[in-house]
């Protein structure tokens, strides 16, 4: 009686069998090869738009930068600024008139021509609100050049910048995604869509985007700094860490940047090599010196000396950072104080200034957050900082925030609502950070992000004199003798500078990190 | 029957209007503002108000809701901050993807779970039940993430039978191989949970219906067991299993948003998650409103099916 019923079934396994082989037959030679010359580089999101003023997010810079070059860049390796797009440039005796020389010949990828009235057209597009197309915006990052009051053409070739006042980070943000110049005639051709059709004068011309799957650049064979050596970019945004790792391993991708460190020994062997390199950035923790117990310099001081840096670096980060001495990353090689050392851990002088300062079970609020730009592993840092300051005496109670949440509480100030909280920069100049976290005039009451309240009057005059000095060297004496200060009064806990890191697959060539955190990909080739 | 399906459509009107409320004070009420988001850790006060400014988010509250509400009355979702462009042209973009997925799912989901169902009741208690039931209930018990993550390291990593990720290959795919293959383990491990959710219901609905005197009638005529189980016993279950289809398709299109996470599919799930964690007001309530229209207007169509099916149902 149910004969009809079980042939059916027999029937429909051996068909599922059959189907099932042969697919699987069908594509089972190792599919996942990319063909030669086209490199497949893993992002960590979608980038929001490919007009260099428009955007903020490293993520996007890192294609940004194989499609335009700025009137200057950072010499391969640092973080100086060389000639690009400018051959050469002179600043007038009191710091404020730029006046650029600029690179004959080049072309824009759309065919126009790039000159003096293109690179007027880019700042005033960015910094008047009366220009026909300021509307393209918004212009996130216009305030890098807030200091230019006029941009003029001298003649075809020469173009000058007035400044209110003199401002020695201006090369080094000219260098900066921000300053990147873009095609005028395709802002006016594309107006508000600009950021979907880029042009620009660099190593790979903008060839396709498609949301969510892509962004492929084509080589320029014009490229006035010499051909590329790859046909062909092809950007994959892969949001999910375990699933870039993932895709890496397969060989869908060639290479991948920001690795999770526990994904790292995945990599070892030859079919693959990992690159690491420190930038600019710097991990610390704001402490709350208007009130509480860190309104006193020995509690301060106590905490730097109660937290085991080195075992948060090597343990928690799994060696994808370095320990943090001052709140001047090394990568800034020129400006870095040599001579700095980390606080030691130190857990029996830790308790020996708590003493000292009258206050041996000071209790304090941590703000933590759940993850962040530049923040690592926010959360397993943040407990394992207060095991480290518990041990001395310290009664830490955390309390966590999601990131925007996190920075809508943290950038007004601590006060009345936290003594410690987590925070991490990466800048471009070292001017940038402590101009805006560390003066009297940059607490949150006045527009900074010296959320601590931290003052000193020294620090401040070094401040202020390194960012109109144009001499490097003076620039550098100043910083180094503001860090020597900063590191002794400990408004912050110092905590780590981050090692980015990249893994490439063997067929990868000539590839290196940058301490810009920029991906530059000219030179690289694929096998 | 016209009548009713205007009727059911109007009553969706207020439901939909209810959702755009709701969305809206949700993405007003979270803490954190676009323009904090953007700007990162360059967030001044000043900076804040500026780009609020730029982005037109300094109107009153209630004046917002009804610009907003407007604008989308117009066939205008507004502009996403995050991604630079229309709120439409990427919802309907994301969305395809996300209902080749669901759909595919979907469809699994019902062929093998009432196949399995039927089967099942059949030989109750025979060794295709028991084999059946313990892996129905495997399925149920795992999570889809990590069935995802388990399928990518084997069937991706190891063996390299099936793409890891994505919809199409980075470079040179988009044909209906290509897609296909990208499809097989997101679709499958998208499905497990809800294909055992229909075999457990089928199972029980085809076991009710078999117990019936008519089905005992037909088997005593001589009617075959095959057309018996699968032209009289189901018919009549199908009555029940449909509305649990109508719940599965909404579970489905949940699902995929941590299944398009896991596989980097390009879905709508994917885009609203990262939207909310940018901030991406727009983005986030038009995408909402639409998925939320999407499946009101899915959930008709079975009431209308199953009336149809079923003529005890008024119409």
């Amino acid at each position: 009686m149910t004969q009809g019923f079980r042939n059916w079934t027999r029937r429909g396994v051996l068909a599922t069998g059959v189907a099932m082989s042969l697919a699987l037959g069908a594509m089972s030679p190792a599919a996942a090869q990319t063909p030669p010359g086209v490199l497949i580089i893993g992002q960590i999101a979608e980038p929001k738009a490919l007009d260099p003023a428009a955007v903020t997010a490293v993520n996007d810079f890192r294609i940004l930068m194989n499609v335009y070059d700025g009137l200057v860049r950072y010499k391969s390796g640092t973080l100086e600024v060389e000639p690009a797009l400018a051959t050469d440039w002179d600043i007038s005796e009191d710091g404020t008139v730029y006046t650029f020389h600029l690179r004959e010949g080049v072309k824009f990828h759309d065919g126009s021509d790039f000159d003096a009235e293109a690179v007027k057209f880019n700042f005033d597009r960015m910094l008047k609100e009366d220009h026909p197309f300021h509307d393209t915006g918004p212009f996130p990052l216009a305030f890098f050049f807030s200091s230019v009051e006029e941009v003029s053409v001298v003649d075809p070739m020469t173009v000058e910048f007035t400044l209110n006042a003199p401002y020695a980070p201006f090369l080094s943000n000219l260098a900066y995604p921000t300053g990147l110049i873009v095609s005028p005639a395709a802002v006016e051709q594309s107006g508000g869509d600009f950021g979907r059709n880029p042009s620009g004068t660099g190593p790979f011309r903008f060839a396709e985007w498609k949301s969510n799957e892509h962004v492929i650049l084509n080589a320029n064979p014009d490229y006035w700094d010499g051909a590329p050596a790859s046909e062909t970019l092809v950007f994959r945004p892969i949001t999910d860490a375990n699933t870039r790792t993932a895709e890496m391993l397969a060989g869908g991708i060639d290479l991948m940047v920001e690795v999770p460190p526990v994904a790292l020994s995945e990599f070892e062997g030859d079919r693959y090599k990992v690159f690491e390199q420190a930038g600019p950035h710097v991990w610390f923790l704001i402490l709350n010196a208007k009130e509480g117990p860190f309104a006193d310099k020995r509690v301060r001081q106590a905490a730097n000396y109660a937290v085991d840096k080195t075992a948060l670096v090597d343990n928690v980060l799994e060696g994808t950072a370095e320990v943090a001495a001052g709140p001047t990353p090394p990568a800034f090689a020129w400006a870095y104080n040599e001579d700095l050392e980390p606080y030691p851990y130190d857990p029996e002088k830790a308790r020996t200034l708590l003493g000292e300062a009258g206050n041996e079970h000071p209790e304090v609020t941590f703000f933590v957050t759940e993850g962040g730009s530049g923040m690592l592993d926010p959360i397993a840092m943040g407990t394992a900082i207060q095991a480290d300051l518990k041990a001395v005496g310290f009664d830490v109670k955390i309390e966590t925030y999601e990131w925007n949440t996190f920075l809508g509480e943290v950038n007004p100030g601590l006060e009345g609502k936290a003594d410690m909280a987590e925070m991490a920069w990466m800048t471009n100049d070292p001017d940038t950070l402590p101009y805006l976290a560390l003066r009297s005039d940059a607490w949150p009451d006045k527009g900074g992000f010296n959320s601590g309240y931290y003052s000193n009057a020294e620090v401040d005059t070094l401040l202020e004199e390194a960012r109109v000095a144009t001499d490097q060297d003076e620039r550098a004496r100043l910083y180094k003798k503001m860090q020597t200060i900063v590191q002794e009064d400990a408004p912050w806990l110092f905590v780590a500078n981050w090692k980015q890191n990249a893994v490439a697959s063997e067929a990868v060539e000539n590839f290196a990190l940058e301490p810009s955190f920029f991906l530059l990909l000219k030179d690289v080739a694929k096998n | 029957m016209t009548g009713y399906i205007l009727k059911r459509l109007l009553s969706a009107i207020p439901v939909l209007l209810g959702i755009t409320v709701i969305v809206f004070l949700i993405m007003a009420l979270i803490p954190g503002d676009p323009a904090l988001a953007i700007l990162g850790s360059y967030a001044t006060p000043e900076n804040v108000a500026k780009l609020n400014r730029d982005l037109g988010l300094d109107a009153p509250l209630v004046a917002r809701y009804f610009i907003w509400l407007g604008n989308m009355l117009q066939g205008d979702f507004g502009q996403s901050f995050a991604l630079n462009r229309p709120v439409l042209d990427e919802v309907l973009e994301r969305f395809s993807a996300t209902l080749l997925l669901a759909g595919v799912s979907f469809v699994l989901c019902a062929v093998l779970g009432i196949a399995a169902g039927v089967i099942s009741a059949a030989r109750q208690y025979g060794m295709a039940d028991k084999a059946i039931t313990f892996v129905v209930l495997l399925g149920i018990s795992i999570p889809s993430f990590f069935l995802g993550m388990m399928m990518i390291l084997i069937f991706a990593v190891d063996l390299r039978w099936f793409p890891v990720s994505g919809m199409k290959m980075a470079y040179g795919g988009g044909g209906f191989v290509d897609v296909a293959r990208h499809l097989v383990m997101p679709a499958l491990a998208l499905s497990v949970v809800a294909t055992g959710v229909v075999a457990r219901l089928s199972r029980g609905a085809m076991l009710e219906v078999l117990r019936q005197d008519y089905i005992r009638t037909a088997r005593a005529k001589g009617v075959g067991e095959g057309r018996v189980i699968w032209g009289h016993a189901l018919r009549s279950a199908m009555v029940s299993i449909i509305p649990v289809l109508g719940i599965q398709a909404g579970f489905v299109l949940s699902g995929a948003v941590y299944i398009e996470m896991v596989f980097q599919w390009p879905g709508v799930g994917r885009m609203l998650v990262d939207a909310i964690l940018k901030r991406d007001i727009l983005l986030v309530q038009g995408g909402v409103v639409f998925v939320a229209a999407c499946y009101v207007l899915f959930n008709i169509a079975v009431d209308v099916a199953q009336s149809l099916l079923d003529p005890r149902i008024k119409t």
